[in-house]
């Protein structure tokens, strides 16, 4: 495909200038993203928003939900104004790092402007629904006990310092894009980055006040199943559209992302089942999380046969992580953000290395990254992505969080805990019944 | 005249309203509450986190009976809510001093 496209570039470029593929508007490509960005703007409102606002008590679903849209908004207009451009532009002598500002404001996308042979608007926008959902997959971390100040502030100061630099070294030209680090969809910038910063909120902010040995179930499982669905149907958009195109890699991803889905579903289902005697229904919906967490930064790497091993793998893994966060290491990341998101990220960002081998037979996937010949040399790459992007989101996310509670405080008072955040924090409860 | 009380399991009601007719009882009352005998609670598990329920829902219902009817009364619940199972609940019996139907001003067993 690559070199059939390179020999038309060519010719295009040489003989016949109406064939340069790369410059004018596709557009089934564009329809494509398009359909992608509502789909992944649906995993946050209204999928994640759902899934989160059933797991917590019936005191503080209101926070939750508006945690989730607060969010978006204020991670649209931070994107329009500064992220994009410092993600995706040119950053000069320090493009390694950061990129430029040629787009603040978006200043210079119009509607002719193309990225690839999308519209750069469209483009934007695609990027603009993944800037929402990261941070807006930390709310599980401190749900139920943060003010809503302090988490506004945490949410938009973490999207400039964390996730658009990441963006920018994996998506944008830095340097693990420079190295060959594989990323399709977001393990990294996404899953791995929302991960650890909702892992060094949890500890940051402590317990929730009685976890372990007040009873703190969730409020609406049937809330909770509803938005995983959306969410299932949503990571289409999300992994599928990150092929920038509808074409063929677009539909590897999407049958390898559903796939993944099922057997993380399965796999959790199956150890719940084993283990407790019961196969529970937060269970097999965690497992389906799990599995879209761990194939998003192989989705566009692998085929079928790895997606199935990515799936179960994810199912299993995560279960385990699970269970050690909460019980071994008594950490209230209290939604199971670090052990499903982000372990799911880091899973995943490694095994894409392994199950990209075109030599794996039934689990071949498409070939490693342009200039890496051999699988250890990518997963060598995979795993410097995996441990910079670790080491970089704890540090910096730690420190933010640090200063922000020293100066107006992280966590709402005793009292605000205990009666809810949704009638203290917004004057409202989410049912009068 | 006395007032039998029996919490049961709520999947038996229909059975015991029913055994209860046969009887001869007109009237009972139902409510549905929560508490726990030797049967202790049950266990929720969310992802790990383990949660011990102690309150199990049950089903309280009430019957004022003239004293000639308490044995039958008695032996209807018994026989219509047993499962041999624990948590099958208990029957209470007390006296039961005034009976006054409000619409006719009717007392005691004339008012039952």
């Amino acid at each position: 495909m690559k070199l059939v496209k390179q020999l038309l570039l060519f010719i295009g470029a040489g003989l016949l200038p109406s064939l340069a593929l790369a410059d004018d508007l596709n557009g089934a490509n564009t329809a494509w993203i398009l359909t992608s960005t509502a789909l992944v703007l649906m995993m946050t409102l209204p999928g994640l928003s759902l899934f989160y606002g059933g797991l917590v008590r019936v005191k503080n679903v209101l926070s939750v939900l508006m945690q989730c849209f607060a969010i978006a908004c204020v991670a649209s207009l931070l994107w329009m104004i500064v992220g994009y451009t410092m993600a995706f532009t040119d950053g000069g002598s320090l493009n390694s790092w950061i990129g430029g500002l040629s787009n603040v404001f978006l200043a210079g996308v119009q509607e002719e402007t193309l990225s690839g042979d999308i519209p750069e608007s469209v483009f934007v926008m695609f990027q603009m629904t993944f800037a929402i959902i990261t941070p807006a997959l930390m709310v599980g971390a401190f749900a139920e006990r943060m003010k809503f100040s302090a988490m506004l502030i945490f949410s938009a100061i973490w999207l400039l310092v964390v996730y658009v630099p990441v963006t920018h070294w994996v998506w944008g030209g830095g340097w693990l894009a420079e190295m060959g680090l594989l990323d399709f969809a977001g393990g990294t910038v996404v899953h791995i980055t929302a991960g650890v910063g909702a892992l060094v909120a949890a500890i940051v902010l402590g317990n929730r006040n009685g976890y372990g040995k007040t009873p703190m179930p969730p409020h609406n499982l049937t809330m909770t199943v509803t938005g995983a669905g959306m969410l299932w149907v949503g990571w289409f958009g999300f992994n599928a559209g990150s092929a920038l195109a509808a074409n063929g890699d677009a539909g590897m991803a999407m049958l390898v992302t559903h796939i993944s889905a099922a057997c993380g579903s399965l796999a959790w289902m199956t150890i719940e089942w084993i283990r407790h005697g019961k196969p529970s229904v937060l269970g097999i919906v965690t497992g389906m999380v799990a599995g879209l967490g761990t194939i998003t930064p192989a989705s566009g790497f692998v085929g079928p046969g790895g997606a199935v091993i990515i799936g179960f793998t994810a199912g299993i893994v995560c279960y385990f992580m699970t269970a050690w966060i909460k019980n071994g290491l008594k950490i209230d990341d209290s939604l199971d953000v670090f052990p499903v998101h982000g372990v799911g990220g880091i899973l995943g960002t490694f095994l894409a290395g392994i199950f990209a081998s075109t030599e794996l037979g039934v689990f071949s996937g498409q070939g490693f990254a342009d200039g890496i010949a051999t699988m250890g040399e990518q997963v060598g790459v995979q795993l410097v992505g995996i441990v910079a992007t670790f080491a970089y989101t704890a540090i910096i996310s730690y420190v933010l969080l640090k200063v922000i509670d020293a100066v107006i405080g992280l966590r709402v008072d005793k009292e605000t805990e205990t009666e809810g955040l949704d009638l203290r924090e917004h004057d409202e409860r989410g049912y009068i019944i | 005249m006395k007032l039998v009380t029996a919490i049961i399991k709520p999947f038996k009601l229909d059975d015991v309203r029913e055994a209860l007719a046969e009887v001869g009882i007109q009237g009972l009352t139902v409510e549905e509450v929560k508490g726990f005998g030797r049967q202790k609670g049950h266990t929720e598990l969310y992802r790990g986190a383990e949660y011990i329920i102690d309150f199990v829902p049950k089903v309280k219902l009430q019957v004022a009976v003239s004293d000639d009817q308490v044995d039958s009364v008695i032996d209807a619940i018994i026989n219509s809510a047993n499962t041999n199972k624990i948590g099958d609940g208990k029957i209470f019996v007390a006296d039961l001093e005034r009976v006054v139907r409000i619409r006719t001003g009717e007392l005691d067993d004339a008012a039952l």
